[in-house]
């Protein structure tokens, strides 16, 4: 297997192609702008592909509706505020249950914001985003090599479930460069009889989001509902780092996770006993795996460049079994270990205090 | 080991290509790497800074709050980081465009004409490579042999006569450091 040096950007459209990607449309924006460079290049060399600079962030997400209908692997990517505009697009393509993944390079937000890595975004994105009852899968990778691998996976998880797949990074992950291996993509298995190319003698296919009737919205609201119980129930990744002795728990995750590494391996070197839990799906969110580690563990820290999203899915998961507290730095700042350590070093054996205190 | 340099310069000099080859050269060599460049709105003439950690051992932050070295090619990137130096850290500057004297005492400090001498060798251009040359003499990060062939790896399309400028460069620096 070759190790190339690679940055964060070029690596998921590198990976996205290697999936199969066949359809790639976007407009540009910092700290993402690599995507849609290298996919231009890219997708020109690949038989049947197809690259649009579209007129604008909402023209992309919809060109993706149709590229995925007629059965191409599609993908977007955008930043923060381009993220928003595509949300009515998303949930298209949750009501119609078309495959798709969307990448989000995370910025300093609300608004236009900045262009620094942050993570302001994770309600947006594990809550649905749009309107209408739906969820979208979210990873959230924190290495060269899970940009790698978890873009590969999204466009699995897309076809499997016939649904949007995130890829939820930042600023710093997008442009950062690291080793990474590209691993050999399964093989797509797709039924033909979801995609739109003529029925032939058949029944006419129909790809719908406008359903006036409420008994049959119901129904379909409820259909997709189990879907998401599913994927609930069998997609749910994490990772520990550190975690078997450790007094102090660290919940993060993609680049807030690197930085809480840097700062476990100080207090480790101080013989402070931390430890990290590293959600990987951010939804599903992995709530028992977490809320299990509470049984042991009596101190939480949820760190997150953002004033406070993920801490709400921590503390539904740990459900006051376990003290919970937060640090977050949003706007675009990225902290140093040295930071995080010290916050977490004032924490580390605090006996008192409410349990699951509000933050 | 972990070993975290701070390259900074001109937009133009070369500085992010430094960032890169060093990176490139020590993924070679076998180490954990990572490589973070300020991004933003950045043009030529502006400035430009990166930072490469080096590490036998997974590396958690990219970033450097102390970095064992920096390299300064131009008076604004000293100005800007000198301060962040580690203790007992390097600091090497382009002494041919840097005429202030850094205000640190407690790190040393290696002064190299780098534009000079790539002037003198026919390409100014180059005056990137040659602080390399001088870089990898003091640090001995990664092995000449491997930081060239990586450099080569990395220009890739380039003309031969622009790599060939390129290793006479380095050697013009890693001699000029005793």
């Amino acid at each position: 297997m070759n190790k190339v040096l690679m940055q964060g950007n070029k690596i998921i459209a590198e990976a996205a192609i290697r999936a199969g990607c066949l359809f790639y449309a976007g407009y540009p924006i910092t700290p993402q702008n690599e995507i849609p460079e290298y996919m231009s290049e890219r997708l020109r060399q690949v038989k049947g592909g197809v690259f649009v600079q579209s007129e604008s962030e909402i023209a992309a997400i919809h060109m993706v509706i149709g590229a995925s209908a007629a059965g191409a692997r599609s993908m977007t990517s955008s930043s923060s505020p381009g993220i928003s505009l595509k949300q009515e697009g998303i949930s298209s393509l949750a009501a119609c249950e078309l495959p798709a993944v969307i990448v989000n390079m995370m910025r300093g937000g609300p608004g236009l914001g900045n262009i620094c890595p942050a993570q302001g975004d994770y309600f947006q994105a594990t809550r649905g985003g749009g309107h209408g009852d739906y969820r979208v899968i979210v990873l959230g990778p924190d290495s060269a090599q899970e940009l790698a691998d978890l873009t590969m996976d999204a466009f699995e998880l897309a076809d499997r479930y016939r649904t949007p797949v995130m890829i939820l990074a930042d600023g710093m992950m997008g442009q950062m460069m690291e080793p990474v291996v590209f691993k050999k993509p399964k093989p797509r298995d797709y039924p033909e009889s979801f995609i739109m190319k003529g029925a032939g003698a058949g029944k006419s296919k129909i790809i719908r989001g406008l359903i006036l009737d409420p008994l049959e919205m119901e129904e379909h609201n409820w259909r997709l509902h189990r879907k998401y119980e599913l994927i609930a129930q069998k997609e749910t990744r994490h990772e520990l780092y550190k975690a078997d002795d450790a007094e102090i728990i660290i919940v993060a995750y993609g680049t807030g996770a690197r930085i809480a590494e840097g700062a476990i391996k100080r207090l480790r070197e101080a013989g402070l006993r931390a430890g990290l839990f590293r959600p990987i799906s951010l939804w599903p969110f992995p709530t028992n795996e977490l809320r299990d580690l509470a049984k042991k563990v009596e101190n939480f820290l949820v760190f997150e460049m953002s004033t406070g999203q993920m801490v709400e899915d921590v503390r539904l998961a740990i459900q006051g079994r376990a003290r919970i507290g937060f640090h977050g730095r949003p706007g675009g700042v990225v902290p140093t270990p040295i930071e995080l350590a010290n916050v977490i070093g004032r924490l580390y054996d605090r006996k008192e205090g409410i349990i699951d205190r509000i933050v | 080991m972990m070993v975290k340099t701070i390259f900074s310069g001109f937009g133009g000099q070369g500085v992010l290509m430094m960032g890169y080859t060093l990176a490139h050269g020590a993924m070679s060599a076998g180490y954990h790497v990572t490589f973070l460049p300020a991004y933003g709105a950045e043009v030529r003439g502006g400035t430009a800074n990166c930072t490469v950690a080096v590490s036998d051992d997974e590396i958690a932050s990219p970033i450097a709050s102390k970095p064992d070295n920096i390299v300064v090619l131009n008076t604004p990137s000293l100005y800007t980081f000198q301060n962040r130096v580690a203790p007992e850290g390097a600091l090497f500057l382009n002494s041919s465009i840097i005429a202030v004297e850094p205000s640190r005492h407690d790190v040393r400090i290696f002064k190299i004409p780098s534009s000079e001498i790539a002037e003198k060798l026919g390409n100014p251009r180059t005056a990137n490579t040659v602080m390399m040359g001088a870089f990898l003499k003091t640090t001995g990060l990664v092995p000449p042999d491997i930081f060239l062939s990586s450099m080569e790896t990395v220009m890739g399309s380039k003309k031969k006569s622009v790599i060939e400028i390129n290793h006479k460069a380095f050697a013009a620096g890693y001699k000029f450091l005793k």
